[in-house]
């Protein structure tokens, strides 16, 4: 039987505060243990949670980046559980009134596009950390994070494939990383995701029942955690079994998901409205307000460079991976006002393989887009070809020069005298003649050869065209 | 509505309260007292009316982003059971 596999994942994505939802407590990464866990993060007794300001605008500000329904009015509600690293023994959360409502967001894979629902997106604290290392057989507990606000995102089950998956997780990092809303560090924890996965014999409307993946935190995990479960959750089906409804842990070390908590166990949240808190009015004006402040948005600027610049979707995609990255080529385009696929050939190639090889980001580049449509202009209006101007390039990120200085100082300037290249040609010609007899036998690869010797005679700065026109005319020319 | 004892074990197991047989037998009996007492308001015609999420007709008030708290870890570790290097101990959490 052919089977098909439905996934919906539920993205956890830390807001880019200073303080914590709920506290004027520090959210910074790494501090001490304890020293950012204030007496309302400790749920102490006479404390009062008040609502960061902050926290809502970044999830409006997400909520109108999907083109999601901002509820007006949301509600605060109590996720009951215990854990020692949840203080409270409540987590604060939404529950029947979300901020953020039903949006949608385009993944791109394989050449396809596809529309993945957003069900919603709803605002709540973190927990605390539990360290496992052996304390005399106890557990230690830092609640640093406890009270960090939190964004839910959880998408329909439209998701049919781990590719897709993994296409609709990493769009969706982009997104909340360009908009600024989450630095999308996964190592810290940043950005988590959960995944739900089942699967129907195909042509099925009605859906299987479904098994949740805890906590899978990269996109090569994430890949492999649904694709093992389906591949188990149809083992079990084709041999007459059926699937239990239960959490389950990825094991990356054995490429395997287990059951995390047994069916007796489930967990009843009892939520109700949180008294502490009234509930969230948004105004009109308020997401106006945020709206105003939301940059193009990926999807529109990569539709924008095929249309604008007539990049290909490919390198249109590559391109706005970041929002820096975009925006460098964009300057790079506009100062270098030269054909915008070279320019993307060098942001994509040059620059971006240089980068990765001295492990920098694009705002850390060492060539700024100035430098950079400096270097390119050049190439456009002849003075260097391609191949030099590589060197120059790597003279330019060694030494902080620009390139008009570099190929001034360094004589690369390319050499389109046509009588000074016909000279070159024909002293290589004479110096060749076993080689010049082979090819004008019909050794026709040897035209490499002497294009070779041209450009180690010139140091490569002969004009390549040029080179290729002349020799081909002397070496069919002569007898 | 009355509550089975199956029932008042399980809330009490989900709120971490230990309770014998006989107490889950005279709670039994008393919460669903509480709950026969508070279904009285389901006689009244609610049609129209807006659920309140709270008891106050009031909006959430909204708290700039700023860091205010200070550092107090060591008057918080002071009053917990058990710590070791500004940590909070606890039994072993997983096995």
């Amino acid at each position: 039987m052919e089977w098909e596999p439905v996934i919906g994942l539920e993205i956890h994505v830390q807001l880019l505060t200073r303080s914590k939802i709920f506290s004027g407590a520090s959210t910074a990464y790494g501090a001490p243990p304890n020293t950012q866990a204030c007496a309302i993060d400790l749920g102490m007794p006479g404390t009062l949670p008040v609502l960061n300001e902050a926290a809502v605008r970044l999830a409006v500000k997400f909520g109108l980046a999907v083109e999601a329904e901002i509820a007006r009015r949301s509600v605060f509600a109590r996720k009951n559980y215990f854990y020692p690293d949840l203080p409270k023994g409540y987590q604060i959360s939404q529950y029947e009134l979300p901020v953020v409502g039903k949006g949608h967001l385009t993944i791109h894979l394989d050449g396809r596009e596809k529309r993945i629902g957003i069900t919603r997106a709803h605002l709540e604290e973190d927990a605390g950390k539990s360290l496992h290392e052996d304390f005399h057989g106890l557990t230690g507990i830092d609640l640093n994070r406890a009270g960090t606000p939190l964004l839910e995102i959880v998408s329909e089950p439209d998701l049919r494939s781990p590719e897709e998956a993994v296409a609709y997780m990493k769009k969706l990092h982009q997104l909340v990383v360009w908009l600024g809303i989450c630095d999308g560090n996964m190592q810290e924890g940043s950005f988590r995701c959960d995944a739900n996965v089942s699967v129907r014999p195909l042509g099925e409307r009605a859906f299987g029942t479904r098994t949740e993946i805890k906590n899978v935190n990269s996109f090569r995990f994430v890949e492999r955690a649904i694709q093992f479960e389906i591949e188990r959750q149809i083992r079990v089906l084709e041999s007459g079994g059926t699937v239990v409804q239960e959490t389950r842990l990825y094991d990356a070390d054995r490429d395997e998901t287990r059951p995390m908590r047994t069916k007796e166990e489930a967990f009843d949240y009892r939520y109700f409205p949180d008294p502490d808190l009234l509930p969230l009015v948004i105004s009109e004006d308020f997401i106006e307000e945020v709206r105003r402040e939301l940059p193009e948005l990926p999807e529109a600027r990569y539709r924008r460079f095929i249309e604008q610049y007539g990049l290909k979707p490919y390198d249109a995609e590559v391109l706005t991976a970041t929002r820096a990255l975009s925006d460098y080529f964009e300057a790079v385009v506009r100062q270098a006002a030269c054909d915008p696929k070279l320019c993307a050939n060098w942001v994509m190639v040059e620059l971006s393989g240089a980068l990765n090889r001295a492990g920098l980001e694009i705002d850390q580049s060492p060539v700024d887009a100035d430098r950079l449509a400096g270097l390119l202009r050049r190439i456009a209006d002849g003075t260097i070809s391609g191949k030099i101007a590589k060197q120059v390039f790597e003279l330019m990120w060694d030494s902080g020069k620009d390139a008009d200085t570099l190929i001034e100082e360094k004589g690369l300037k390319q050499i389109t005298d046509a009588g000074a290249i016909e000279k070159i040609i024909d002293e290589i010609i004479a110096a060749n003649p076993k080689q010049v007899a082979q090819y004008r036998a019909g050794k026709e690869k040897l035209f490499g050869f002497f294009v070779g010797q041209v450009m180690k005679a010139t140091q490569g700065k002969a004009n390549p065209q040029q080179v290729n026109a002349l020799l081909k005319e002397k070496l069919q020319g002569g007898g | 509505m009355a509550l089975t004892l199956e029932q008042v074990k399980q809330i009490a197991y989900l709120a971490r309260i230990g309770i014998g047989d006989e107490d889950a037998a005279r709670y039994t009996h008393d919460l669903s007292s509480i709950l026969d007492f508070v279904a009285q308001m389901d006689a009244v015609d609610t049609t129209d009316i807006e659920p309140m999420a709270h008891p106050l007709d009031l909006p959430q008030r909204l708290r700039p982003d700023e860091v205010t708290e200070e550092n107090q870890r060591e008057k918080f570790l002071a009053i917990a059971p058990a710590v070791e290097n500004g940590l909070y101990l606890v039994p072993k959490v997983i096995e």
